[in-house]
């Protein structure tokens, strides 16, 4: 089989400024994808991308990566953190010669390409930092270098789901297995590197998760089966306003712009502005005492909402079925963002893996820690993207062992002769539901407890739990169910790490370790030995 | 509360309906979730962010190219795949065809090469504007499907290309380092930018009957429909013609308007 230099697994904007990165140094590049090029977390991310250009107020780096170490509680690398910040100018000069096309300000002197550039701000940044497009940043830069792939000959494969990495003996990675979902076959890809760009797992709070169906971090589950390590998995971000019970996001824009959180009462119980993990627990402890929680969007004109959040009205309307011009609409805070995932080095190679790399939200780089500050998500994708394609196409020489034999044809089959006792799709319901209550916005040692004895119950039913799709090919069913599988596996590697961090800090609040404690100041990891999921 | 589903499934089709009265659903993606846990395990369709941005779920609900996740079902609708795409299986359709389209018009030659060379103006906030709704597109087919041309004309480019050919061909960054040859730049684009309108000529902007259907399905409030009528105009100042002019009994003059042939006029 053809070996090709560089193997990119994930369409979202990791995974494509990594593929123009290498098809700009003349690598022979494939990129992957489960669905379609661009139908990635990506498109989603609305707020915009920091980098200190300072176009609207005098800023630097520095600052930024001050910023960006204080919403990190004390888990960032000063390094990594230093390394995104000082590339973000440069990284959207890239960016515009991309042909992204970032909103713009009129500027008096001549100016320089980028100092055109809008710029706002975003919570906890000292400076008016994130460029943006609208409300459509992430979909922008998105389709802007889906563009620029096409025009580079990056070669696609749509409709691959990723099984497993191919490794040898001593875990060197020569490529990846997928499951061709049209075909209903295996399809090995086999490469000189191998890339991780997959996106975050938030979709396993189902139902209580702003994130895509799809987002179930097949490519940390897949990292964690070959022996690759696992951090800061306990630190989940949750966004105050998300549309009850629909949990599809209502821009912090509107806070921004003058929206009040009420209580069936209409008390309002917060400071709106302030960060989001403090809104989200002033939140949770009204849902506590039984109030049922409202985002009024009437403190702010008609005018400036029809300007300000046209798609909010229209959201409100369809997934609530209230006019926001007339009564407030119903919210709860919703999992967004997940910090943790596959542990990587500063060249961002995975830790426990040779050949395989890891970029964006699927990567814990070390960069957002135990919380991350918005605008730096679109940031660390471009950025980190890029160096891992650049340092991936370093790997020379060839690989000194043959594969171990994989078992992703026994998994298949396997799976196909499950009897159907147990339902993944509503097992996933309740799997986010109580993921929610008890890995939610505040935790106790007791009650994660009991959701790893949920997971367990979960796992041991996993062998009832088959198929009622009996076809190979098109079969989505099948493909719902491997998410799933993935889904319980990182949750149970959540769980342990939430359960062992006996501390509050950042994301990650115990109500029965309500303090921050110095002794904690360090990452808990977590792996697989002789099959079993272990933190360390 | 009925629904009926255009179901393909093995080769061939039928009409199946599925009684959801008894599930909770708001909008039309959740019930095919809940059809497809709680009724039939096999029923095959896309779906991404739930949101409306990422283009996977767009279906026909009664004839009309919506995604399913932005629209409330009603009792009795019917709902199929996209036209123009091959139905791999129930809903699901292979986008491969309408996606290449993009290719067509996407320069031969890649920016990547050239980007240390050409130092661009800065846009303004104006220049931005020109082309602000165009990058709204998620791709998600919708227009493509909607198309009655690409029912004749199976190599018609389609209208999300086309306005991608208009977005580009209106971005000042946007410079091909190509042989141009030596005629005098004849229009307000930038000439460098002219192999864009040169792509569109044959199965693209002459081929339009301007209808109007891309402009009412999509999602984004898009305007396929105007882009194409500026690609013409813009091709009319380059030198370029009408072909339907140049076929005797077929078509109206083109008085100057510089909005080319127009059989809806």
């Amino acid at each position: 089989m053809q070996r090709i230099d560089l193997l990119v697994v994930g369409s979202g904007g990791a995974g494509l400024a990594a593929a123009l990165e290498a098809a700009s140094r003349g690598a022979k590049v494939a990129v992957v994808t489960k669905s379609l090029p661009t139908q990635a977390q990506t498109c989603m991310a609305q707020g915009g991308i920091n980098a200190a250009l300072g176009n609207v107020e005098p800023d630097s780096p520095e600052e930024h990566v001050a910023d960006t170490l204080r919403s990190a509680h004390g888990l960032a690398d000063e390094a990594m953190v230093r390394t995104l910040c000082e590339s973000a100018p440069e990284t959207i000069a890239w960016l515009d010669r991309m042909l992204v096309p970032f909103s713009r300000v009129d500027s008096l002197e001549t100016p320089h390409s980028l100092q055109t550039i809008a710029q706002r701000r975003l919570g906890g940044a000292s400076h008016p930092r994130a460029c943006y497009a609208q409300d459509f940043t992430g979909l922008k830069i998105l389709q802007s270098l889906y563009d620029r792939c096409l025009e580079a000959g990056v070669r696609f494969h749509s409709g691959l789901y990723l099984l497993d990495l191919i490794t040898t003996e001593d875990r060197e990675v020569l490529g990846a297995e997928f499951w061709d979902i049209r075909a209903g076959e295996l399809r090995p890809i086999l490469a000189r590197a191998t890339l991780l760009a997959t996106g975050g797992f938030g979709g396993l709070y189902h139902g209580y998760s702003t994130n895509a169906y799809g987002a179930s971090g097949d490519g940390i589950a897949a990292a964690l089966r070959a022996g690759g390590v696992l951090e800061d998995m306990e630190f989940v971000q949750f966004h105050p306003t998300a549309i009850r019970p629909a949990a599809v996001l209502i821009s912090e824009a509107a806070r921004g712009a003058g929206a009040w959180l009420v209580n069936e009462v209409g008390e309002r119980f917060t400071d709106e502005l302030g960060p989001r993990d403090v809104v989200a627990r002033a939140m949770f402890e009204q849902i506590a005492k039984g109030h049922e929680l409202f985002l009024d969007l009437r403190p702010i004109s008609e005018g400036t909402l029809r300007e300000l959040l046209p798609q909010e009205l229209h959201l409100a309307r369809l997934h609530a079925e209230v006019d926001p011009l007339q009564e407030p609409i119903p919210v709860m805070p919703a999992v967004h963002y997940t910090m943790g995932g596959i542990a990587v080095d500063s060249t961002l190679r995975i830790r426990g893996l040779r050949r395989a790399y890891a970029a964006g939200e699927c990567s814990a780089a070390r960069i957002h820690g135990a919380n991350r500050l918005g605008g730096n998500s679109l940031l660390e994708i471009v950025v980190f993207g890029r160096m891992a394609a650049a340092n991936a196409l370093d790997e020379s020489g060839s690989p000194s062992q043959p594969p171990s034999l994989g078992n992703a044809r026994e998994r298949i089959e396997a799976i196909f002769a499950r009897p159907q006792r147990f339902n993944h799709y509503l097992k996933r319901k309740i799997l986010g539901k109580r993921l929610y209550h008890d890995l939610g916005i505040v935790r106790d040692g007791a009650l994660i407890g009991d959701a790893l004895d949920f997971i367990g119950e979960l796992e041991s039913r996993l062998g009832e739990t088959g198929l009622r799709d009996r076809s190979r090919a098109e079969n989505r069913d099948l493909v719902e169910l491997l998410e799933y599988e993935n889904s319980l596996l990182l949750a149970r590697a959540l769980a342990l790490a939430a359960h062992k961090r006996q501390e509050s800090r950042g994301a990650h609040y115990r109500s029965d370790h309500p303090e921050e404690s110095k002794a904690w100041e360090r990452h808990i990891q977590v792996k697989m030995e002789d099959g079993e999921v272990v933190t360390c | 509360m009925k629904l009926t589903i255009r179901r393909h499934q093995e080769g061939k089709s039928h009409d199946e309906t599925f009684d959801v009265a008894s599930l909770k659903v708001t909008t039309l993606l959740e019930a095919l979730y809940e059809i497809k846990a709680k009724l039939d395990g096999t029923l095959t369709f896309d779906a991404g962010c739930r949101s409306g941005v990422c283009g996977a779920c767009a279906v026909r609900v009664n004839g009309r190219e919506t995604l399913a996740c932005s629209y409330k079902p009603k009792d009795g609708d019917r709902i199929e795949p996209l036209n123009y795409h091959p139905v791999q299986r129930d809903l699901r359709v292979d986008k491969t065809k309408a996606l290449e389209t993009l290719k067509k018009v996407l320069s031969k030659f890649s920016i990547l090469h050239s980007q240390f060379s050409m130092p661009h103006p800065p846009l303004t906030p104006e220049d931005e504007a020109t082309f602000r709704l165009q990058t709204d597109c998620i791709l998600c087919d919708s227009c493509y499907s909607a198309c009655p041309v690409l029912a004749v004309n199976p190599d018609f480019l389609g209208p999300f290309a086309l306005t991608r050919a208009w977005r580009y061909l209106t971005d000042p960054r946007y410079q091909m380092e190509e042989s141009l040859g030596d005629s005098e730049p004849q229009s307000s684009i930038l000439h460098s930018q002219s192999s864009i309108l040169d792509t569109v000529q044959t199965n693209g902007i002459w081929d339009c009957t301007l209808c109007g259907e891309c402009t009412a399905v999509c999602p984004q409030h898009i305007d396929p429909k105007s882009d194409i009528m500026q690609l013409r105009g813009e091709s009319l100042k380059a030198g370029y013609s009408d072909p339907n002019l140049s076929n005797p009994g077929f078509g109206t003059p083109d008085f100057g308007g510089g909005f080319g042939f127009d059989p809806n006029f």
